[in-house]
């Protein structure tokens, strides 16, 4: 697992910047007048002269001597990984540093906000009730940094669209800023049910923009629980309604876990009878992280015990020509039928294998563990095919 | 649940309320939303009117079935031929169409003995579609004894489609089927082979009709389907109309009788696609789509409100228009209730705001229709004047608890499901025919 954030091991304090987001370059030939609007990555003691800031991993030794007054972090080899036009956000108040973007990434998601309406059972990012709208601000920083070559981004929460109109304005900085760039949203689609909302948002326009939505059941009573919200089944179903009825883009998630599954087969039928027009549907298997950690017991299920209901929901969604994808699942846990839905879905950074897996055949095109789910808790079926 | 004493807790309850047949304070704003949704979609196409137009180009034909409704045995053109003047004019009615989708069907007798005129309107459509802009599609429904290169030359380049008639082995073809020469079988076999050739594979259709001779052989009629590389058929039940009444032949087996040969049919089809051989029964397919989803598969004989007129029309080759293939069939057995025009006098709202037609609609409107409104398969189902009008002496609604129809359609519907609880590779199969 990569460490996308954490302590410096220095920071230069001749600075009256509290915050600053930076792209960082690997050139020290970089041309001058780049110069002074990047973060020169260092690997050797030698200093290039100009750059805005200067990060020194390592190998760039102990006893540097940076340009006068210049800005300058060190970092452990935790962030060895870093490279040519990363971005990075540098707290000079408290030391810290953030990873916000990695350019050899295909899964590069930013964070909104941490707050949110809902409170899921399984949340992998345990919200907050804190004023954190500064957040918003870094973004419409980074989104300009990015370089215009990058396929896909994506952003999370929270929920982010509790920022309103302020998260739209930051939609359309990335329409603007980067057209060719694919934009995934992870929203519980919740405010939706607010049709002015809905305008506002499909009014950015953005050619390829979609937003992934979870429902966990087609029993109202379950999917409130689940995000421990009542009413939240009506709201998000009628927030899906109003997003295709204004032809926006939408994924609907479904997290599996042993809330879920048992009615797995029958939210498929009420997805294709329902919502036959939603883009696709990702079928998700369970992150051992956040709250999930705490409310384990109530959450875990072999996904070889739900392998049956997991077949069942794929006939349906095959039958209706509902494009779907499986995320997060081990291939030998999955029935060889479905291998072909299977994507390799974790985010790099957090993706890894166990020592038994070597030995397995199909190794290449398994996408493999959370790095949490090796640590805490996962299949009693892993074997090598 | 109508006591009220249904628990919340219960699997019934959550099971009823997922699929928005009762609706509470956790779902209240998504199931009346969600059901709108789903009403708006079926009935989709009313907003669109007729899209299905038939071009009876002549009643001429050198077969001589005798279930046929409606063919002649004649030399004279001019007597049983449609003109250009009558197409032309039928053609214009067709373009004022609301819809933006026209099928215009060819039929007959056998419309190739008057290819020329199939030729015009085909022209004449596409040249006058130049400004209406709509989505033109042509098919042509003919025994194919008479297809040579050049006419089906003339369908490739036209992007014509072809649906042709097989009842079955060469035995029962060529009964069913006389011709002189008697080789209908061996002709309609090597039509089909042309046709795939020039004008393409998926071009080609097939159509069987239901004899009592049909009746024992319903496994070989679809390993005849499957010889000649169809992967489709409509067990099709015979219609009440023309000659077929009055040799008698339809009354000579009942509906219970045509649903054995029906069920068997399709056990055999089952089987058939357990064993890696996928095909499909039509009247199946039409009947789970409205089972198991939003769509209205928009066959005529299956629709609420009923298909006549509104989803198809039918241009007579004498002018007259009737509400429905069926409407012609029974004109020619002497009953013009369903003649709703006349494409030399009448304007397209005179044709189309017809009284006959509006209240035969009105009539039979499956909703409000005593035992219909009110019976568990209305949503399968649809409406049918023009059958009951035959059978029930002129009353477009009839006697549902009397009707051929209705029992025909509700053993169907119960045995569908219950092949579905039985049999959960059926029930795969169903779902997937239904999206088909």
């Amino acid at each position: 697992m990569l460490q996308l954030s954490g302590r410096t091991l220095g920071i230069s304090k001749n600075t009256d910047l509290h915050r600053t987001v930076i792209q960082v370059s690997d050139n020290p030939n970089l041309p001058t007048p780049l110069r002074s609007r990047q973060a020169c990555l260092m690997r050797s003691p030698h200093v290039p002269q100009g750059f805005a800031l200067y990060i020194a991993l390592p190998e760039a030794g102990d006893d540097t001597i940076f340009p006068d007054g210049a800005k300058f972090v060190r970092l452990s080899s935790d962030f060895e990984y870093l490279a040519n036009d990363d971005i990075l956000s540098i707290n000079f108040a408290d030391g810290t540093v953030k990873v916000l973007f990695r350019a050899n990434s295909t899964h590069n998601f930013f964070l909104v906000t941490e707050q949110c309406n809902s409170y899921c059972l399984m949340c992998s990012q345990p919200p907050k009730a804190i004023d954190d709208s500064w957040i918003i601000d870094e973004l419409r920083q980074v989104i300009p940094l990015i370089p215009i070559t990058t396929q896909e981004i994506g952003f999370t929460g929270g929920e982010p669209f509790l920022l309103g109109y302020r998260f739209l304005d930051v939609l359309r900085l990335a329409k603007t800023m980067l057209p060719n760039t694919a934009v995934h949203i992870l929203s519980n689609g919740r405010l939706f049910a607010d049709k002015a909302f809905a305008k506002a948002y499909a009014a950015i326009g953005h050619p390829d923009m979609m937003i992934g939505i979870p429902l966990y059941s087609d029993d109202a009573t379950i999917h409130d629980y689940v995000v421990q919200a009542r009413g939240a089944f009506d709201e998000t179903v009628r927030g899906v309604l109003n997003l295709k009825e204004l032809k926006q883009r939408v994924e609907i998630r479904v997290v599996l876990h042993r809330q879920t599954v048992s009615r797995l087969p029958k939210l498929a039928e009420f997805i294709s009878r329902n919502l036959l027009f939603v883009d696709q549907v990702a079928l998700m298997g369970l992150e051992i992280t956040g709250f999930t950690r705490a409310n384990l017991d109530q959450l875990w299920i072999d996904p070889k015990d739900y392998a049956e209901q997991l077949t069942k929901a794929a006939s349906v969604f095959e039958a209706y020509r509902v494009p779907f994808m499986i995320y997060n699942h081990q291939l030998c846990t999955v029935d060889r039928s479905l291998w072909r839905y299977c994507q390799k879905s974790i985010s790099d950074w957090k993706n890894e294998y166990l020592p038994i897996c070597d030995a397995c055949s199909v190794k290449s095109e398994c996408g493999g563990f959370f790095s949490s789910s090796k640590l805490y808790r996962h299949s009693n079926h892993i074997r090598p095919i | 649940m109508v006591a009220g004493r249904l628990s919340t807790e219960s699997a019934a309850y959550i099971d009823l309320r997922a699929r928005h047949f009762l609706t509470d304070e956790l779902t209240r704003e998504s199931a009346l939303e969600l059901l709108a949704l789903k009403v708006r979609s079926r009935y989709r196409r009313l907003s669109q009117f007729t899209g299905l137009h038939i071009f009876v180009v002549t009643l001429r034909c050198e077969h001589s079935c005798p279930y046929c409704q409606v063919s002649r045995q004649s030399e004279d053109k001019a007597a049983f031929d449609m003109t250009e003047e009558i197409a032309s004019r039928a053609l214009e009615l067709t373009l004022r169409s609301p819809s933006n989708a026209i099928k215009i069907e060819f039929q007959g007798g056998e419309p190739f003995l008057n290819f020329s005129l199939i030729q015009y309107i085909v022209r004449e459509a596409k040249i006058r579609n130049r400004t209406k802009k709509k989505d033109l599609q042509f098919v042509i429904a003919t025994n194919l004894a008479l297809a040579t290169r050049e006419i089906l030359e003339f369908c490739a380049s036209e992007e014509i489609y072809i649906s042709t008639s097989l009842d079955g082995p060469r035995d029962l073809h060529n009964r069913n089927r006389p011709r002189p020469g008697g080789d209908s079988y061996e002709r309609v076999l090597q039509g089909i082979r042309l046709a795939r050739e020039i004008v393409g594979r998926d071009k080609v259709s097939a159509l069987m009709t239901t004899t009592e001779a049909s009746l024992g052989q319903v496994k070989e009629i679809i390993d005849e389907y499957l010889a000649q590389g169809f992967h489709e058929l409509f067990l099709r039940p015979l219609s009440p109309y023309g000659f077929a009444m009055k040799t008698k032949s339809f009354a000579s087996y009942t509906t219970q009788r045509w649903l054995e040969f029906y069920k068997q049919g399709l056990e055999y089809i089952i089987e058939l696609n357990r064993a890696g051989i996928p095909f499909r029964e039509y009247f199946a397919s039409l009947t789970l789509k409205k089972m198991f989803t939003s769509e209205d598969p928009g066959y005529v004989d299956l629709m609420n409100p009923a298909g006549i007129g509104i989803a198809a029309v039918v241009y007579n080759y004498d002018g007259a228009i009737y509400a429905s293939d069926e409407s012609r069939m029974l004109a020619e057995m002497g009953d013009q209730s369903f003649k709703i025009g006349d494409v030399r006098k009448n304007s397209y709202e005179e044709i189309f705001l017809n009284d006959k037609l509006v209240s035969a609609l009105h009539e039979s409107f499956t909703l409000s229709a005593p035992m219909c409104s009110q019976c568990a398969f209305e949503p399968f189902c649809g409406a049918d004047p023009v059958y009951h009008h035959a059978q029930h002496a002129g009353d477009c609604l009839g006697h549902k608890a009397e009707s051929g129809f209705c029992g025909k359609n509700m053993a169907i519907f119960k045995y569908l499901v219950k092949m579905m609880e039985e049999d959960f590779f059926a029930k795969d199969l169903f779902l997937n025919w239904a999206n088909y």
